[in-house]
């Protein structure tokens, strides 16, 4: 008695859905990257690869191109928020897999849940009405500046950082701790010479995640980096980031100027990408060890 | 005595291992057949060839026949589907399905396409009679089937297998967690059972196995030693190992 | 010289306690200061009125259905595409070189960011696919931008399914579709639901893949080619071009609020869902 042919036949048509299913996310890659690179290229062809990547003036209605302050300011801002989100980050990823109690853990974890979902948008007008007057206040300049948007964007990283390094942490074997504290280490000390090290490439992987969230950042960041088309000299200065560019000006550029904006897009898609890759790579050596 | 399963020299290896080396034996109608040995002597994998749930494990090899009213279960072009509603399972652990008392009954029949909220309340009710469990269970046959004791929840997966009404049913130490009582009462259904269902009890308690079972088999390091009515088996082995193994002088 | 290791694990200790307070200490005040300055201006009239000169009066009840009908449609999309890809994953292969590459695809697209998301949906359904700003443009964008987080929340509550279930499932004779639908997504469905959840939120808030592909028309969207405004939208416009302070922090409010009763709900349906079967 062979299985009825129908039955055997809805198994199969099952299949080939779930299949097509899962093939459907490798299709949406594919198009957001095709049609990205159709749009972005040209424009590397026309113009030339060095005169985008490494000029400095970007003047799209007359030619000119330059995207290389952009990509230099995404990665001051990205390092910056870096800076300021990476200690507190990793500080409270110790504190709640270290020190906390069970209690802690239990109302943190969502807080920190809620902390991630609320939009950039929000961040940035936050950032815009209380982060961006005390800096112009304090220490000069706009306000408008690097040091605005790695400060709004470090809180913004904040979760992705304290929650895979947490992960990380918590991944540790119990017997470690356990064999330093035998052999009388203080717990500081289990943490910085045991703990930590054994986290390490987890603890990697959240910041490089974090920079991922930062890089791509968008909204909160034009609104208080200032936008200027110039590679900031100090922290007080403005600045342009990648992402910036394509949303201030895709709304209403044409011709060129809009091939101009997706060519910025190439380059920041490429940047994700090799982030990604890294990201990718740390983690999975840490689950080899 | 009409034969239900008859396996002939089966052979199982897991890679290069060979788990079962050859294994004859007949299995017969409306009878208890009890397979005991020690552990890793190879009687869940016969079990589990029988019902064809070893299809799940990877790297496996079999040869031999096992037919079971004279067509070759083995067979490629079997329906492993039908065959497992011809052929019930309890495991050694219960395994309740996270739902209510009647749903994990119902869970089978269902399956097999009856909808009638009457039809599935009757049989819901003869399966946990058989099972003896009825009384314990009908005023909350609409709880979470987890929230049974161990004992219960056995007879529960019983109930729940005699539910898709199988022709055999097979049991894999059944009671090896459970208590004394719950184990009598699953000895209790199962001598009923057995009137309308050819049963395989799989079994470490070589008194469980004198107790309930018409005919014995014992399995040593994947190879069937002995095989014969219980009666025999227990009063005049034929094999040395079989007598130091019931005697409990191992295993 | 060497400082006393007591000492340094007290200082540590402090250090740290004092970071962790300070993290949450900025949560709170975020919270507070939306609060705040968001509840004086919020009444029914302000969530059910139509926006009125550009938002500066009125409310933002075309803002509200512009963001349910982008969410609902975008998870409509998203859900059975995220949750069958997760079951193929799971259930219907092992793992091998196809489903490495499946599984590269979907972390790729996790780590696209948002505007690039608007970029796309820009050029290929605004434009190629002569959309226009509509809300059909901004359901597909969101929808693929959701698509991996309902994917890899799916995946992990599938995993977390005991094997014994599946086991026994197919011992009563069921088939592996029937196994599926019948023990595992039951099974998985709290951990499903929250991804579900968290995608929402994530709709939500988005703006920057949104405002290019849905736009930002103030007018109600009547149909799948209309443009529309979601409150994330309508927020951003209101604070940056300085419309109305006490609507943006209104329209905040309100946004905060709905993100927070999401993850309320979901943390609702799973620990019932837990304890009705533990
Ligand atoms: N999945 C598997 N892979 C490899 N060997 C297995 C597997 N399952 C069981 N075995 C081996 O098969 C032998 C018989 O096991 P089993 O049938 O469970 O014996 P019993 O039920 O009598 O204790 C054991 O030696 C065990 O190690
Ligand atoms: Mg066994």
């Amino acid at each position: 008695m062979p299985m009825t042919d129908k039955a055997l036949f809805k198994e199969k048509f099952i299949k080939g859905i779930l299949v097509s299913f899962a093939l459907s996310s490798l299709f949406f890659l594919f198009l957001i990257f095709i049609f990205i690179f159709i749009e972005g290229l040209p424009l590397f062809h026309k113009i030339g690869l060095k005169n985008i990547i490494f000029g400095f003036k970007w003047a799209p209605t007359k030619g000119s191109f330059g995207i290389f302050p952009m990509i230099v300011s995404s990665f001051f801002v990205t390092f910056g928020a870096l800076i300021v989100g990476a200690p507190l980050g990793l500080s409270c990823a110790i504190y709640l897999s270290e020190y906390s109690g069970k209690k802690m853990k239990m109302f943190l974890k969502p807080a920190l849940e809620l902390l991630a979902g609320i939009p950039s948008v929000v961040y940035g007008f936050l950032g815009v009405i209380y982060i961006v007057p005390i800096v112009r206040d304090c220490l000069g300049g706009p306000g408008f500046s690097l040091l605005s948007a790695s400060i709004i964007l470090g809180i913004m990283i904040l979760p992705t950082i304290i929650s895979i390094s947490f992960d990380a942490l918590m991944g540790v074997p119990k017997t470690y701790r356990e064999g330093s504290y035998a052999m009388g280490a203080t717990k500081w000390q289990t943490i910085f010479r045991i703990v930590i090290p054994s986290a390490s490439s987890g603890i990697l992987a959240s910041f490089i995640l974090g920079m991922g969230r930062a890089i791509g950042e968008t909204m909160a960041v034009i609104m208080i980096a200032g936008n200027a088309l110039k590679i900031p000299t100090s922290i007080l200065d403005p600045l342009r980031t990648l992402t910036g560019n394509i949303a201030l000006e895709l709304a209403y550029a044409t011709g060129d100027h809009r091939l101009g904006l997706f060519s910025t897009g190439v380059v920041l898609l490429v940047i994700i990408m090799i982030l990604n890759y890294i990201a990718n790579f740390s983690i999975k050596r840490k689950i080899i060890k | 005595m009409d034969v239900k399963i008859r396996i002939e020299n089966l052979r199982l290896f897991y890679g290069m291992s060979e788990i079962l080396k050859g294994i004859t034996i007949d299995v017969y109608t409306s009878m208890i057949t009890g397979f005991m040995g020690p552990a890793g002597s190879g009687k869940s994998s016969l079990i589990s060839i029988i019902n064809r749930m070893i299809d799940f494990e990877e790297g496996i090899r079999i040869e031999g026949n096992v037919h079971m009213d004279g067509s070759n279960i083995l067979d490629g072009t079997i329906d492993q589907i039908s065959l497992r509603r011809r052929v019930g399972t309890v495991f050694a652990v219960p395994i309740p399905l996270p739902r209510s008392v009647y749903e994990n009954i119902a869970y089978g029949p269902r399956l097999q396409g009856i909808r009638e909220r009457s039809r599935l309340n009757t049989i819901v009710e003869e399966s946990l009679k058989k099972a003896f469990l009825w009384d314990e269970v009908k005023d909350r046959l609409h709880t979470s089937a987890l929230k049974l004791s161990g004992g219960q929840q056995q007879r529960l997966c019983l109930a729940r297998t005699l539910a898709t009404k199988p022709e055999v049913i097979l049991l894999d130490e059944p009671c090896s967690g459970l208590d004394p009582i719950s184990t009598a009462k699953i000895e209790e259904a199962l001598s009923e059972l057995k009137k309308e269902f050819t049963i395989i009890l799989v079994s470490n308690n070589t008194k469980q196995i004198a107790r309930i079972t018409d005919f014995a088999a014992f399995f040593y390091m994947g190879q069937l030693i002995e095989y014969g009515s219980t009666e025999k088996l227990f009063t005049n082995p034929s094999e040395k190992k079989t007598e130091d193994y019931i005697q409990g002088k191992f295993g | 010289m060497r400082i006393n290791p007591r000492i340094t694990d007290k200082l540590a200790r402090i250090v740290l306690n004092t970071q962790a307070f300070f993290t949450v200490g900025i949560l709170v005040i975020i919270i507070l200061i939306i609060i705040l300055k968001g509840a004086p201006h919020i009444n029914l009239e302000f969530i059910l009125s139509a926006p009125e000169d550009m938002g500066r009066h009125g409310g933002i009840f075309f803002t509200i259905i512009g963001t349910v009908f982008l969410v609902f449609l975008s998870i409509l999309l998203a859900t059975p595409l995220g949750v069958g890809t997760a079951i193929f994953l799971t259930e219907y292969t092992k793992e091998s070189r196809f489903t490495k590459i499946i599984r590269f695809g979907v972390e790729s697209l996790a780590g696209i960011p948002s505007i690039l998301y608007g970029l796309f949906g820009f050029i290929f359904f605004v434009i190629k696919l002569r959309m226009g700003w509509s809300l059909l443009a901004g359901v597909l964008t969101m929808a693929i931008m959701i698509l991996p987080t309902i994917i890899r929340t799916s995946e992990e509550a599938i995993k977390a399914v005991p094997r014994n279930l599946r086991i026994v499932s197919y011992s009563l004779s069921a088939t592996k579709w029937e196994t599926v639908t019948r023990v595992v997504l039951p099974s998985a469905a709290p951990g499903i639901l929250t991804g579900i959840m968290l995608s929402i939120g994530r709709a939500v808030g988005e703006t920057a893949a949104i405002i290019f592909t849905m736009g930002s028309s103030l007018r109600l969207p009547m149909s799948l080619m209309d443009s529309g405004r979601t409150m994330a939208v309508h927020f951003y416009i209101l604070a940056r071009e300085g419309i109305s302070m006490e609507k943006a922090y209104a329209t905040a409010l309100i946004l905060v609020l709905s993100i927070l009763f999401i993850n309320i709900i979901a943390y609702y349906i799973m620990n019932r869902v837990i304890a009705k079967y533990s």
